[in-house]
């Protein structure tokens, strides 16, 4: 038998799931001494380009309340033709298309290797991919420039049949029409005033009473140019929209001295949000939202004009003396859950210098499955290159992304779904597994993910409800299915079924099976995420503490000292920024965030990860940190020394040149992959920018302890935060008091 | 009538007086119309005799009204003697014919003044003469009717009208014949009766004879002479004096004195026709007393008898005519004879008619009453009846007016129930008309009728002063002097005082205290149209800079410096004119004096020596002492189905290409700095961005139309060059982009606001040109319902439909004025669109509104387009605001026209261009002198168009009088009705419409009343006696009363009424007059430059065998008889055929013949001289349309209820008659 290790890695690949534990305690009362819940890690799109989707859709349980899906886990009567759902045990036919079933031959669904399989429906009519721009232009000339220039250079990577619709908005907010000949049209709306969806639709002229079916969903529109002057096909409308985007300019009203220009950006957002209410309400949507600074007026400001006045801070908040967070978090916080109704996703490119609001337009990504990319400048590769990718591609030439998910999770009888994190919204599906105890958004089997690319990742929560004095027989199994139906990129309609088993342990005889069942990496991620969730709603220091007690583990160290949970040196935006990623990244992404990765390059040899510890901040080695958000290059003080006078041109030193190369070309090929694309950082010792590197390392060495050390290795960190060391011999004592 | 008024200027007229001389009319009802009658024949002598005869001719002559004037010159036989004598003396004997010309010589000479109007008038205007003229020119009408129908008779008739004239003059002379042998009783007793008896009264021929006849003769020549001198008002009184008898014609009283001696011979009568005929001035004139009368007569006559009965507007005629008639009346004495013509019966009768008339006459006295009635049909005895019942009454009438007609007509009777007067006067006319119809059916039907002609014509009152005026210029250095009439060509030279151009008034010598004014009742008002344009014989108002420190202005009252500054110790100040205080002269502006203590520099300096002048205003006068932008012209297009349909916005967009090259400036070689911007609108707006960097225009779109806002900022308004090549891509794309448009709502307040959104944001002031289809239903602000409801017309509840629905536009427009944002309203609606409340923003900002209904392309694209082009290229002002400052002793109280107040002195204008005029009304609130007289200065401060902030000023003195007389001399008619009807048709907001026409007609009866009291020469009551100034007034009146907002018709929308009510707010006084009485011209002669001379708006003056130009100021009617000539056809229309005429047609053809294009040439110059472009209708006779041309023919009865001239005549003279008894 293989090593749990690559039980766990197999199991990855396969289904994209990772449990924290693999064996599962079989009462409650023990799951409960496990601290860490049983719980996993899902992809619902993990990328596997080894599985072929059937043509044909999946054969369902009849049980009204259950409708699990045919998997290899059922057990089949092959010549009754009959199989047992393996979450209620009811017996069903197999429909009549299965009439030729036998061992020998068996649907795909039934096969061990396809416990990840694959459907394509055909019952609606393919939905076109819709995308909305909204686009600021409060923006400086450069600024503007290049943003028109990403967004020209995106029409050309959406398919031609992709629907495409441009906002923009300043003190105004203007939709425009693309359908138009000649004179280019738009509606304009002014910032201030907030309208209902309604009132959006009328002035949009959009309230056609034959557009809407009787049935309040319309089907999508047969012909969407009818029906909609704002969403338009790329091909029809390539070169009108090229134009536009063209004779865009910035924002015409004057912004007098000492104040910011008027932006309208939660009108906008409304405007937008209800504009595709209106016209393809349940089809998968992405609102592109481009801003340059933070709204300034209108519902959901963030600020005011008034330069004298600026952004709330963390001091701010904590003073709960920001005037319009809690109103415009609220706003926001409305209009995502509208957006997320629709199956609509949201993403915000904000890049300014100064924050933008993100804290509290957060919600917009969160709850939609938008993305957030947040940069200085969209004149900066960084936005640049972010924003291309998310049109990247896969091998077979479709778009990472798929919309209007909805996640279904089916349990065993003795396991209850208490809930998930990630960027999802409930859709309050009540079910017989919901358990009462919610983690996360809980209280439902039925999450909505607006929008899903192959690495987003939910954690979801499980609670163990069978009594300690009913055990499950041995070698029983608990199952969880994940049924996960999308819009795929290129419009299909998807069902993808996983389905899993674990068995059941006695923890009072199997402890030790358990104990090495333990997914140490996923339960990092896993409690994390908890914290990171509990953060977002609760005072940093209780959570903390929160923390302390739960965890004692390596990684908590840095997680504790991770931008997630500390808010020091981090602005509102910031960690909003972060928790944002935090919260959907796959385990490995996730780890990296906790946990930066260390690279050191000498002539020593090869390039070897090393210690997050100020003691390897060494002279003559070339650091590579990677911190998921920032790849830094650190060169140690000689390195920089020769770097500055020139060695690496000169032909003798190609070595050396080498040297210098190496962690660049690795960078990059992290760079490749990445999305958002991190800040590529290159520093040296004593550089500014080498702060990036010092607050992550632990600080073995500060300027309390350097001397006592008294060795020459590393540089020491000025800062008044505990050591690795000491953080551990202070667990330790802990552990020990408290074990009771 | 017999405005006295001019009798006893009549003097002159004396004749025409007699004519006037109500009192006439009086005597012939007196019955000396009988006498007269037969003296007529006999002439001077008879008339004592006649005096019975009169009565029987009365009963011929009832007929022939002339007839019953004889009579009254059987009073006036004595005076006329006298009287006539003197005039006379020749005429007599020349008969009728004679006789006119001779009055009209003489009256040219002495009489023209008095008994023409014009000539009269400006002669006269210091005395009564003038308005003996006028009366003289009625009656003198009438007479020729009467003569004609007597055909034969005519001679006689004429004679006798002639001598009824006379009579007139002598009118009062009735109570000469009663005055004779009752004067004194009679007379007052007429006067009092004049109801009754007045008609008698009138008859001049009483007075005439009375006056005359008593001390006419003497007095009256003598009076009459001097009166003729033009000489001292008083005259009157004297003559009233003189007449004693005849007080009442006092005025007339000179005539009839002349008339009187005459009378004895038929010349008498002639004589007072020629007066008649002067005072008709242009009758007599031109075609003297024979043509004038033929031609009257030849009309009368026929109307007469077929109207006689029928409209009593016959007997008004003579009344108007009074002197005239009178003549005519005292004909009867003479008529007497003629009566015997006409009414051979009668004559036969003589006895019996006299008998009859007798009974009338005796009646008389009774009848007298009645015959009063019948005067008032003229004046006492019409009115009585006819005024009570005015346009009905007739009915009643005719059996009064049998008699009174008769009574009238002969005044001779008149005269007779002069004597009867006495007791009749107090009897009524009422009472005893049914005796006398009963008496005297068919007779009184033929004698009903008054002479259309006989009363004052406006036509001889226009002429007469573009005769008289028109050669000269005008100067306006002298205080007090009213200005040529507006119809009147003529040149006007600054001399101190504003050019009427700027300023009217209606009374150029104000009453010196303020119970004067009140007592007479005459508005003292003056109409400014600061922006006028002037000829281009004159010279603008030159512009003043004044440096830095702004214009020179007294520290107390703030006046701007004028002539009527003074200044004292050796230049060093200035005493202020209007205030009396005295200011420095700033170091900068010091000049000495020269030996009169005038600056040496007054004649370099505009305001020192001008009326008119313009200041270069600095930033002081600034809005936040802001220089000001250049402004802006926003244009909202509506593109509804229904504007996308009927045409107008493909019509609007092509046009907008090429006139936007026409946008105002003021150096004529430099572009335009005037920006624009376009929108366009249904239910949402649409604004455009046609910035010149842009290679399309680009549309934006809101839909937010609950609270509106300005999408756009830079790009929406542009300089037309830079932009051009978009907005004309703009202009080519809009009429596509909604040609398939199914959108029929429409918002229209959010319209307005952002106009002045946009202005706001651009930060200057503006004009926006709204064209606009139909009722803004749309959800928005200042949306309307429909809540045209035509059963509340006629209620207390029909002024709610003049006032907005709601109080969101009044709001809107207080914005709007504050910005300066101008709002031009184009309408084109077919159905209802409440133009009371979408007129609400345009008319507080000085805006205009069109109105096209039922607009399609074909038919109305040229009116339109003109309509524009005018509105956008005529020079204006912005964000103006206007100030009265007057000396001190009145102040200005009231204010009338397209702006808006937000206190009690400043007139604010978002807009103000040239054809817009402000009516101020003026009260006393304290003594004024007459060594000051009142001076007046208006002050616009406007941006130009330049976006130049200057200051116009104009400045008025006129004179004081502590006499009511010189008050009554130096007024303006036209005037008085431009602020009456603006008053009316204000009042309408909040009275009920019955109630603002019950209050002019007491208003006006009370100034003619006043007058009679107290400026004219005593006369019969029964006599009616208008100011020369005046003579029109009851004409013009009748006009208002029955214009379509007052007297709505049946097919008269409510729109309609309301867009009247509004576009007069801002007419000037030329508008207002044509709109109130069109100019109708007879197409007859067109060759060389002189336009055919016009005739009356009255049915009768059409030819059947004629074409007619009729102009209202709004519309052009050609109306094509059914007989016209084949040849005049071929000429206008390219077809002989009556039949063949495109009743649709909107442009004559262009033929190739002089006729054709002199035609064309006149329509042109017509339409050039309009504000409005008039559109032409083709009107055949009997066709359908003919009904819409016969509403403008205004001295005829309307089918609205609306009375004929002469019955509201009648009706004007029973007020005042019950006015001062």
């Amino acid at each position: 038998m293989a090593t749990y290790q690559e039980f766990i890695q197999q199991n990855e690949d396969r289904d994209g799931v990772r449990f924290s534990w693999n064996l599962w305690p079989s009462s409650r009362l023990e799951a409960t001494r496990l601290v860490v819940p049983v719980s996993c890690l899902f992809t619902p799109l993990k990328e596997r380009p080894d599985l072929p989707p059937v043509q044909y859709e999946p054969v369902l349980c009849s049980r009204a309340n259950c409708k699990a899906v045919l998997n290899p886990l059922c057990q089949v009567d092959y010549r009754a033709k009959i199989w047992a759902c393996n979450f209620c045990f009811q017996r069903n036919p197999f429909p009549p298309s299965y009439a030729g079933i036998s061992d020998v031959n068996q649907p795909a669904e039934l096969m061990p290797q396809f416990s990840t399989i694959e459907y394509i429906v055909q019952r609606s009519p393919p939905n076109p991919l819709i995308f909305l721009y909204v686009v600021d232009t409060c923006l400086e000339e450069e600024d503007l420039q290049a943003l028109k220039e990403s967004l020209q250079m995106s029409l050309s990577l959406l398919p031609p049949n992709a629907l495409v619709g441009l906002i923009t908005f300043g003190r105004m907010v203007q939709v425009h029409e693309l359908s138009c000949e000649g004179i280019a049209k738009s509606y304009v709306f002014r910032g201030t005033k907030e309208l209902s969806s309604k009132q959006i639709q009328e002035m949009l002229g959009l309230t056609n009473p034959s557009a809407s079916g009787p049935q309040g969903r319309p089907a999508a529109p047969q012909d969407p140019a009818v029906t909609c002057r704002f969403l338009q096909p790329v091909h029809k409308v390539d070169m009108n929209l090229t134009d536009l985007l063209g004779e865009l300019q910035r924002d015409p009203w004057p912004v007098p001295q000492g104040k910011r220009p008027l932006r309208s950006t939660g009108i906008a957002l409304s405007i937008a949000v209800g504009l595709l209410e209106g016209t393809f309400p349940n089809t998968g949507a992405r609102v592109m939202m481009f801003m340059g600074g933070p709204p300034t007026q209108g519902p959901g400001m963030v600020v005011g004009d008034e330069l004298k006045t600026p952004i709330r801070s963390w001091h701010d908040i904590t003073k709960d003396n920001a005037r319009h967070l809690k109103k415009a978090t609220k706003y926001y916080d409305a209009l995502a859950n509208r957006a997320a109704v629709n199956g609509h996703s949201i993403d915000i490119y904000a890049c300014a210098l100064d924050q933008t609001g993100l804290l509290e337009m957060k919600c917009l990504s969160n709850l939609t499955g938008g993305h957030i990319a947040m940069g200085d400048s969209f004149n900066t590769s960084l936005f640049k290159q972010t924003f291309q990718r998310v049109f990247s591609k896969d091998h077979n030439g479709e778009f990472r992304m798929a919309f209007g998910g909805t996640l279904e999770v089916k349990a065993s009888r003795e396991l209850k779904v208490s809930g998930a994190i990630g960027p999802c919204v409930s859709l309050n599906t009540k079910g017989p597994c919901i358990s009462e105890n919610e983690v996360g958004v809980g209280g439902t089997t039925q999450w909505k993910i607006c929008s899903l690319s192959p690495s987003t990742t939910l954690a979801l929560y499980f609670e163990v409800v069978n009594q300690h004095n009913a055990p499950i027989p041995q070698g029983g199994r608990g199952a969880v299915q994940f049924v996960t139906q999308y819009q795929h990129s290129n419009t299909q309609r998807r069902i993808r079924v996983t389905t899993v088993a674990r068995n059941w342990a006695d923890a009072q005889s199997q402890i030790q099976h358990i104990e090495s069942s333990f997914d140490q990496e996923a339960s990092a991620v896993i409690m994390a995420r908890l914290g990171v969730f509990r953060a977002e709603s609760e005072e940093g220091p209780d959570v903390l503490r929160w923390l302390d007690r739960q965890l004692i583990r390596l990684f908590m160290f840095h997680l504790r000292r991770s931008p997630f949970l500390q808010v020091f040196n981090n602005s509102p935006d910031e960690c909003s920024y972060y928790r944002h990623h935090f919260v959907r990244q796959d385990l490995t992404q996730s780890l990296i965030m906790i946990q930066p990765i260390l690279y050191s390059y000498s002539f020593h040899g090869p390039p070897e990860p090393v210690l997050l510890d100020s003691g390897s901040i060494l002279p003559d080695r070339i650091l590579l940190m990677d911190t998921f958000f920032q790849l830094v290059i650190y060169h140690g003080e000689t390195i920089a020394q020769w770097r500055k006078a020139g060695y690496q041109e000169q032909p003798e030193y190609e070595n050396f040149k080498h040297l210098l190369v190496a962690p660049v070309d690795d960078a990059q090929e992290i760079l490749q992959t990445r999305f958002p694309m991190p800040r590529y950082i290159d520093t040296e010792h004593g550089g500014s920018q080498a702060r990036f590197l010092l607050s992550k390392v632990n600080p073995s060495q500060t300027h309390n302890n350097l001397y006592s050390w008294g060795q020459e290795t590393g540089a020491p960190i000025l800062t008044d935060d505990v050591s690795l060391q000491v953080f551990m011999d202070h667990l330790k004592k802990l552990a020990v008091s408290s074990a009771a | 009538m017999n405005v006295n008024q001019q009798t006893p200027m009549a003097s002159p007229y004396g004749p025409p007086q007699p004519g006037y001389g109500q009192p006439s009319y009086a005597p012939l009802g007196g019955g000396y119309p009988g006498p007269y009658g037969p003296y007529n024949g006999p002439a001077a002598a008879y008339q004592p005799g006649a005096p019975p005869q009169g009565y029987s001719p009365y009963a011929s002559f009832p007929s022939k009204a002339v007839a019953a004037n004889p009579v009254s010159d059987l009073s006036s036989p004595l005076d006329l003697g006298p009287a006539r004598g003197p005039l006379t003396s020749a005429p007599r004997p020349v008969s009728t014919p004679q006789a006119y010309s001779q009055y009209p010589q003489g009256d040219s000479q002495n009489g023209p003044p008095p008994m023409d109007h014009s000539m009269a008038q400006p002669a006269h205007r210091s005395p009564v003469s003038q308005p003996y003229s006028q009366g003289a020119m009625n009656l003198s009408g009438p007479h020729p009717s009467y003569s004609q129908q007597y055909g034969a008779p005519p001679p006689m008739q004429q004679v006798t009208n002639q001598m009824s004239g006379m009579q007139i003059g002598s009118g009062p002379p009735t109570s000469v014949g009663p005055g004779y042998a009752h004067h004194p009783s009679t007379q007052p007793p007429i006067s009092a009766a004049y109801s009754s008896a007045a008609p008698p009264s009138y008859t001049q021929a009483p007075p005439l004879s009375a006056a005359p006849s008593q001390p006419p003769p003497p007095s009256e020549p003598a009076a009459s002479q001097p009166y003729y001198g033009g000489p001292p008002p008083p005259q009157q009184q004297p003559f009233p004096s003189a007449h004693h008898p005849s007080q009442p014609f006092v005025s007339s009283s000179p005539y009839l004195g002349p008339p009187s001696q005459p009378q004895a011979p038929p010349v008498s009568q002639q004589q007072s026709f020629p007066p008649g005929p002067p005072a008709q001035q242009p009758f007599p004139n031109s075609a003297p007393p024979p043509v004038s009368q033929a031609s009257y007569s030849g009309p009368p006559p026929l109307t007469q008898h077929s109207f006689p009965p029928s409209s009593q507007s016959g007997p008004f005629p003579p009344i108007s005519i009074s002197p005239s008639q009178y003549p005519g009346p005292q004909p009867q004495s003479q008529p007497g004879p003629p009566p015997f013509h006409s009414g051979p019966s009668p004559r036969g009768p003589v006895p019996p008619p006299s008998m009859s008339q007798q009974q009338a006459n005796h009646l008389p006295p009774g009848p007298m009453q009645q015959q009063q009635p019948p005067q008032p049909g003229m004046q006492g005895g019409y009115p009585t009846q006819q005024n009570g019942a005015f346009g009905q009454p007739r009915g009643p009438q005719p059996g009064y007016a049998g008699p009174q007609y008769p009574g009238q007509q002969n005044y001779g009777a008149g005269p007779a129930p002069a004597p009867a007067p006495p007791a009749q006067k107090r009897l009524d006319p009422d009472s005893i008309p049914s005796p006398q119809a009963s008496e005297l059916p068919a007779v009184q039907k033929s004698r009903h009728r008054i002479d259309p002609d006989a009363i004052p014509s406006p036509i001889q009152v226009i002429e007469d002063d573009r005769v008289n005026k028109s050669s000269e210029p005008f100067t306006t250095g002298v205080k007090g002097q009213a200005p040529p009439l507006v119809t009147t060509n003529f040149q006007v030279k600054d001399q101190g005082n504003a050019s009427p151009r700027f300023i009217r008034c209606t009374a150029y010598n104000m009453p010196c205290t303020a119970d004067m004014a009140k007592q007479s009742q005459v508005p003292l008002a003056a109409v400014i149209k600061p922006l006028a344009m002037l000829p281009p014989d004159e010279t603008p108002p030159y512009i003043v800079d004044h440096g830095e420190g702004g214009p020179i202005r007294c520290n107390r009252c703030k006046a701007y410096m004028c002539p009527y500054m003074q200044f004292i110790e050796g230049g060093r100040r200035f005493q202020c004119g209007f205030c009396s205080c005295v200011t420095e002269v700033p170091p900068h502006y010091f000049q000495h004096l020269d030996h009169t203590g005038k600056r040496v520099d007054c004649y370099d300096r505009p305001e020192l020596s001008q009326g008119s002048y313009e200041f270069v205003a600095t930033v002081d006068y600034c809005k936040n002492n802001k220089l000001p932008q250049p402004p802006s012209f926003i244009f909202f297009i509506d593109v509804s189905y229904n504007a996308v349909k009927s045409g107008m916005v493909n019509i609007v967009c092509q046009e907008l290409k090429t006139l936007l090259d026409y946008l105002p400036r003021e150096n004529p070689e430099a572009d335009s700095v005037v920006r624009v911007g376009f929108v366009t609108y249904n239910k949402v707006l649409h604004f455009y961005n046609v910035k010149s960097s842009l290679a399309q225009p680009q549309m934006m779109v809101v839909s937010d139309v609950s609270d509106m806002f300005l999408p756009l900022l830079d790009g929406f308004l542009v300089g037309v060059n830079d932009s051009r090549m978009v907005i004309e891509s703009l202009l080519d794309q809009i009429p596509e982009m909604f040609a398939d448009t199914r959108e029929t709502e429409t918002v229209f307040g959010p319209v307005i606001q952002a106009g002045l959104e946009a202005l706001k944001a651009a930060d200057c002031a503006g004009k926006l040109f709204v064209f606009h289809s139909t009722l803004p239903i749309a959800e928005a602000p200042g949306k309307l319902k429909n809540r045209e409801d035509k059963k509340l017309v006629g209620t207390d509840k029909e002024k709610s439909l003049f006032q907005p629905q709601s109080g969101f536009y009044s709001n809107l427009s207080k914005e709007c004025v504050a910005q300066g944002c101008c709002v031009d309203l184009f309408l084109f609606p077919n159905q209802y669109v409440d133009v009371a409340t979408l007129g609400v923003v345009p008319v507080s900002t000085g805006g205009s509104v069109y109105k096209y209904t039922y607009f399609q392309a074909e038919t109305d694209r040229e009116r339109f387009l003109n309509d524009l082009r005018r509105d956008v290229q005529k020079p204006m002002g912005f964000d103006a605001v206007m100030r009265v400052r007057t000396s001190t002793g009145i102040r200005a109280t009231d204010f009338f026209g397209s702006f808006f107040m937000s206190n009690t002195t400043d007139v604010e204008l978002a807009g103000l261009d040239c054809d817009k005029t402000v009516t101020v009304e003026f009260r006393h609130d304290d003594k004024l002198s007459e060594d000051t007289g009142a001076l007046m200065q208006c002050a616009v401060l406007y941006t130009s168009c330049s976006g130049q902030r200057r200051l116009r000023v104009h400045n008025m003195a006129v004179n004081c009088c502590s006499q009511l007389a010189d008050l009554y001399r130096n007024c303006e008619t036209d005037t008085i009705i431009n602020f009456f009807s603006k008053y009316a048709y204000r009042s309408i907001l909040n009275t009920p419409t019955k109630t603002v026409r019950d209050t002019m007609v007491n208003q006006c009866a009370q100034i003619l009343a006043c007058y009679r009291k107290n400026c004219a020469s005593p006369s019969s009551a029964g006599q009616l006696i208008l100011p020369e100034c005046m003579k029109l007034l009851p004409v013009y009146l009748n006009c208002v009363l029955k214009s379509d907002v007052l007297q709505p018709g049946a097919d008269i929308s409510l729109d309609d009424r309301a867009y009247l009510r509004q576009l007069l707010s801002c007419m000037d006084v030329s508008e207002s007059h044509i709109f109130f009485y069109p100019r109708l011209l007879p197409l007859v002669k067109l060759d060389g430059g002189s336009l055919p001379m016009a005739v009356r708006n009255s049915e009768e003056r059409l030819s059947k065998g004629g074409v007619y130009l009729l102009e209202t100021g709004l519309h052009l009617f050609l109306w094509v008889g059914a007989n016209a000539q084949q040849e005049l056809l071929s000429n206008i229309f390219g077809t002989p055929t009556f039949s063949q005429i495109d009743p649709n047609m909107t442009s004559l053809p262009e033929l190739d013949n002089p006729f054709s294009q002199r035609l064309r040439e006149i329509i042109d110059s017509f339409r050039s001289q309009r504000s409005r472009y008039m559109k032409l209708m083709v009107v055949k006779q009997e066709d359908k349309a003919e009904l819409i041309f016969k509403h403008f023919l205004c001295e005829d009865k309307s089918t609205s209820g609306g009375a004929s001239y002469v019955d509201f005549l009648c009706h004007m003279h029973k007020e005042i008659r019950q006015l001062l008894s």
